[in-house]
């Protein structure tokens, strides 16, 4: 093992003794296992910043640790891919982990579960830098669905309150529908190309047949929705706000609901090769980014707004990818971990001075309170909103300028829209609880949070400022496009640029809806122009949709859970027990009915009843040696 | 040592006979001696049963350790002892879950020890036996004897409608067993008219040419006889029966060891013996598993009893496991083989937890319980490792017995394999929501009785701790590194595979010569 590739193992296996030693011993590091965990965590990060510039100022690599699963003709080993892609996403990963990792200290602090929350937190960073390590699908396949298991127990942390432990089997199963998509799309694959192995897959996909090809796209990027919660698999993410807060940031926001797009950035070249299933993923993104967006429009939970815009905002990452704008799509996907990382850390921070409320009808006027709290909200928020120079502007107007250039109008239109609400629903945010008159409940006493948590804002705050420069427009001769695409070069060109329109005269369109939608929720909520119960009344059946999200666990729930477990019951209670036992039952009773008599005979008396079995069996095999 | 290593598969059947023997003469009264004594004699009988594994020679299809003495010379009968890799670690498996269904009967078997004690060890030498036979006689022999101990295990230490549900499944096996008999000896019958000799070698009948037509009659009669031991839907129902009554350690060695004999016949009898028929009709058995493992997972999913809910999903597990082996790519039945070992490791530790919980709280009714995750963080955290290696968790053992099978069968059947597919959905429906409702939802709300139970519930002691405890280390070792399984297993898969298409090739050829064929 050379230099890179021990600094290659070492990032995933400081996390993964982390999860080990807080999980065994936790209760012996009491407090300390916070701060070693946050330790590690940043050695990781150290370690993935050395190993981002050996990667960028030489070349990229894979490295073997062990032979994992050797059965006929499938030979997969525990293998590493370290190239531009990977080695990004493992600064960002790490970087924003380390962060949430410090400010969980003072968030969990009097938390009786302080540890075992530790040791989770590492084993999701485990597994998460493992997603993105993997160079075979298999192993890809083993730690997606590791990330979701680490999101199942931190959904449900605070296991006594059933919303939580609901809301994690929740986010299991939703899940578990799109990797049964994923999986079977892995077994196509490997029965097409005989391989898990990445660059084997990606070196045929050009020689393989499109519908192939189409079909196996498909079928990975319904673990793509799943996982990154797009419609319609997104049910789970907004009821996943029952687990800590920053579990939210790191988890629901930054890393793991970002899988599917790195999946698809990751697989560009089988993605490239069907137009159809590219489609299909703007399409889906597209829908996405607006319907979320309206959902989050009504929202009171503050939580639950923010969940519904990483919805939206992974919406515009799939409308990148599917237009093979994969390198705008990895700069939206960097850009939001930070600055939605930033808002749900903030919310975290109100939540903690407001004594774990939720609701924007018992805040307002906490400005004053909590300067910190709010100033960074405010960055994060516009961010969110595509002001510049905030880096929200930056990476979503990379999308959406390509998505014009390359003739997605309509997408486009949509896209702006979009836009607009987001801005709208992120400053009636911001207005409600920070700015308008104090709604909040005499009795509790408000306080900023502490250092340990503020500080990791702060830093947040800092990079969503300043990340964005790295894709200044022109994007495509920005520093970030230059270092990334390169890896996206056998990407098949299927959605060539037709249109030329000036960045500045698109950016103006972008930034002129934030304001349009900031200057309305400025309107509502502070100058109160209009009286926000007249809208509701005069939109009502529209407000009723959206503050109902599209009453989509309603649909569910009456279309397919109810009616299953009615059939599950009947298959049991019917089929199991009187039709195929009855039968079973019914032939034993015709043949002398011993059940029934073996039912009336106590114990001691069935020794003779066996041994008149016994005496059968020798009976027949005696018969049988005789003739 | 040289004695040892020769004799090998002989000491380990017979050594937990001699076990009784040395437990004969011990007073009943004297209960605490016995069990220590036997936990430790199975123990010694595991560690024994580990140098199979350190001598076992990897990278070859043929059988080890092998030893051949007449028996019954007039009938061509031999005491024919063998293994191969997959028998390898099923005896492996059979030794270490006695050992952890011993261990784990402290605290509930607590009349009629020493029967008890007694019973499981002979049970141990029927087990070993089974699966070290290579003559179809011996084979025979040691597979009826083994329901006898374990029909006086579900009858005498059960629970509810213990004696009901160890009837049924004597009756029900033995019924399937006797059909069976019947076909071998009439394969024997056709190897003696073609042959001129009477012989129950395994390896000789192998070569028994039969044609098509009976080849499919007798392979039905096989079929009934492993696909109840399976079992397989809709063979199934004397299963949920005798898991729900059995003990703790009924339940265990039954889901652990017992139903792996029923796949285990079809890999080394019904499908070699008969090949041209399994080939024929393979399509058909996987379309009944793929229904068995729906089925058996829709109906776990509305289970109201815990222990019943795991039962049911055995006949989930199985289903996959039967899709794996009748696909018939070298792929799939690697994986239906390590899924044989991951059921008995994570299905006997869902039964050992189940058994605690019920141990403890007096009922196994979903609706009693709740809240245990409060009381008990060592067991919750052990009990939801073990859950979900059954849901199939990648990481731990279940998923690459489950994957391997699926990726495997897909080359075969992909649109059942979809459908099967769909299985991990509702595994994770059924298992996770038991769990919810076991261990972490507020019992408050619950029926009153049983609130005193939760209130002194207790964790896991230091025995229970080490039973589990190997299980458990299994299920990640397995899941992070399965070569020295997986290793083991496939010289013999492969060579049961090239046997499969000799025949293949060789009835295509008489098919053409005899115009039998359409093209």
């Amino acid at each position: 093992m050379d230099f890179k590739t021990s600094i290659t193992w070492l990032i995933p296996l400081f996390p993964l003794a982390g999860w080990l030693l807080w999980g065994l011993f936790g209760r012996y590091f009491k407090g300390f296992s916070g701060y070693l965990a946050s330790a590690f965590i940043g050695i990781s990060f150290i370690l993935s910043v050395i190993l981002f510039f050996i990667v960028a100022y030489s070349h990229g690599f894979t490295d073997t640790l062990y032979p994992w699963v050797h059965a006929g003709t499938l030979k997969v080993g525990v293998s590493a891919v370290i190239d531009r892609l990977s080695v990004i996403m493992l600064v960002m990963v790490t970087g924003v982990s380390t962060l949430v990792h410090i400010y969980s200290i003072g968030y969990m602090q009097d938390d009786k579960g302080f540890s075992r929350y530790f040791s989770f937190l590492n084993l999701f960073v485990f597994s998460m830098i493992m997603l993105v390590m993997s160079n075979n699908v298999l192993l890809l396949y083993v730690f997606w669905e590791a990330v979701g298991f680490c999101s199942y127990i931190l959904i449900g942390f605070w296991y006594e309150k059933k919303s939580a432990s609901d809301a994690g089997k929740k986010a299991f199963i939703v899940n578990r529908v799109g990797d049964f998509g994923f999986a079977t799309g892995i077994f196509l694959l490997f029965m097409s190309t005989k391989t898990l192995n990445y660059e084997k897959i990606f070196a045929m996909v050009p020689t393989m047949p499109t519908l192939t090809v189409t079909v196996i796209a498909l079928l990975l990027f319904a673990g793509a929705v799943g996982k990154s919660a797009q419609f319609p698999l997104h049910v789970w993410l907004p009821d996943a706000m029952e687990g800590p807060t920053p579990v939210s940031a790191l988890i629901h926001a930054a890393t793991m609901v970002t899988a599917g797009v790195y999946m698809i950035a990751r697989f560009h070249v089988l993605f490239s090769y069907s137009h159809t299933a590219s489609e299909v993923v703007l399409i889906v993104g597209t829908f996405t980014a607006f319907f979320a967006a309206f959902i989050a429009l009504t929202q009171y939970d503050i939580k639950r707004i923010v969940a519904y815009s990483t919805v939206s905002q992974l919406g515009y990452m799939f409308m990148a990818v599917g237009i093979g704008s994969y390198t705008a799509g990895m700069f939206h996907l960097i850009s939001h971990a930070i600055f939605k990382g930033l808002l749900f850390l903030t919310a975290g921070s109100v939540m903690h001075g407001l004594s774990g409320e939720l609701d924007l009808r018992k805040m307002g006027g906490l400005y004053s309170k909590m300067k910190t709290t709010a100033i960074t909200f405010i960055v994060g928020g516009l961010a969110l909103s595509g002001i510049p120079p905030f880096s929200g502007f930056f990476s979503k107007d990379a999308i959406l300028a390509d998505v014009y250039n390359k003739g997605f109008y309509f997408a486009w239109v949509i896209g702006e829209i979009t836009a607009l609400m987001t801005a709208f629903y992120i400053f009636r945010l911001i207005f409600l609880a920070f700015f308008s008159e104090s709604k909040v409940d005499k009795n509790l006493h408000v306080h900023e949070s502490p250092k340990i948590m503020t500080v990791p804002m702060i830093i947040m705050a800092f990079f969503a400022l300043t990340i964005g420069f790295l894709g200044i427009p022109p994007f495509n001769h920005s520093v970030f496009y230059n270092f990334l695409n390169v890896d996206f070069q056998n990407a098949k060109n299927f959605a060539p640029a037709v249109n030329g329109m000036p960045w500045y005269v698109l950016s103006s369109i972008s930034v002129a809806a934030g304001l349009i939608g900031i200057y309305i929720a400025y309107l509502l909520y502070i100058k109160k122009a209009v009286d926000p119960e007249k809208i509701k009344t005069i939109f009502k059946p529209v407000y009723a949709l959206s503050y109902n999200k599209v009453y989509i666990d309603e649909i569910y729930n009456f279309l397919i859970v109810k009616p299953l477990l009615v059939f599950f019951d009947f298959l049991w209670k019917v089929v199991d027990i009187k039709i195929i036992d009855g039968a079973v039952n019914g032939i034993a009773g015709a043949f002398g009915s011993f059940s029934v008599k073996a039912r009336k005979i106590q114990n001691g008396m069935l020794m003779s009843y066996l041994l008149t079995i016994s005496i059968g069996v020798a009976a027949v095999l005696f018969y049988y040696f005789i003739r | 040592m040289a004695f040892f290593m020769k004799y090998i598969l002989t000491i380990l059947i017979f050594f937990p006979a001699v076990a009784v023997l040395i437990l004969l003469p011990i007073n009943k009264k004297n209960e605490g001696l016995l069990r220590n004594l036997a936990t430790l004699l199975s123990l010694v009988e595991f560690i024994a049963s580990y140098y199979l594994f350190i001598y076992f020679k990897p990278d070859t299809y043929k059988f080890q350790f092998i030893e051949k003495f007449n028996w019954i010379p007039s009938f061509g009968a031999s005491y024919f002892l063998g293994i191969d890799g997959v028998s390898l670690f099923l005896i492996l498996l059979t030794t270490l879950l006695t050992f952890v269904s011993l261990l784990s009967s402290y605290r509930y078997i607590k009349d009629h020890v020493k029967e008890f004690v007694i019973l499981m060890l002979l049970l141990e030498t029927f087990m070993i036996g089974t699966f070290a036979a290579l003559d179809v006689l011996l084979f025979y022999v040691f597979w009826e004897f083994m329901l006898i101990p374990m029909y006086f295990i579900i009858g005498m230490w059960g629970t509810g409608k213990r004696i009901y549900s160890a009837v049924k499944f004597f009756l029900y096996t033995l019924a399937g067993s006797l059909i069976m008999l019947f076909g071998i000896i009439y394969i024997f019958i056709i190897h003696y008219e073609q042959t001129g000799n009477f012989t129950f070698n395994l390896m000789r009948l192998y070569n028994t040419h039969i044609p098509v037509g009976l080849q499919i009659l007798l392979f039905i009669a096989l079929f009934l006889g492993f696909a109840i031991k399976v079992p397989i839907f809709p063979f199934h129902t004397w299963l949920p029966d005798a898991h729900t009554e059995a003990p703790t350690a009924g339940s265990v060695i039954l889901a652990g060891v017992l139903l792996k004999f029923g796949i285990y016949g079809f890999f080394r009898f019904a499908i070699p013996l008969l090949p041209n028929a399994a080939l024929i009709l393979a399509p058909y058995i996987v379309v009944i598993g793929v229904i068995g493992i729906l089925y058996g997972a829709f109906v776990s999913i509305v289970q109201k009893d815990l222990k019943r809910l795991v039962a049911f999903s055995s006949v989930s597990h199985m289903g996959f496991i039967m899709v794996g082996l009748f696909a018939l790519t070298a792929v799939s039945i690697n994986g239906a083989v390590y899924q044989l070992l991951n059921h008995g490791i994570d299905t006997g530790a869902l039964f050992l937890f189940v058994g605690m919980i019920y141990e403890r709280m007096h009922t196994r009714q979903i609706k009693d319980l709740g809240g245990i995750a409060k009381k008990a963080p060592i067991l919750t955290v052990l009990f939801l490792t073990s859950v979900l290696a059954s849901v199939g968790l990648p990481g731990l053992n279940g998923f690459i017995g489950e994957f391997l099978i699926l990726i495997g069968s897909f080359r075969s059947y992909p649109v059942l394999t979809i459908i099967a597919t769909s299985g991990i959905i509702f595994a994770a429906v059924y298992l996770l929501w038991m769990f919810q409702r076991v261990m972490f939802q507020d019992p408050h709300d619950q029926t009153a009785p049983y609130d005193h139970h939760l209130e002194f519930f207790d964790d896991m002691n230091l025995r229970e701790i080490i039973t589990v405890l190997p299980l458990i280390i299994l299920m990640f070792l397995m899941g992070f590194y399965p070569s020295p399984f997986l290793d083991r297993i496939g010289p013999s898969v492969l060579h049961f595979l090239t046997m499969l298409n000799h025949h293949k090739i060789l009835y295509n050829a008489i098919k053409i010569k005899t115009g039998l064929s359409n093209a």
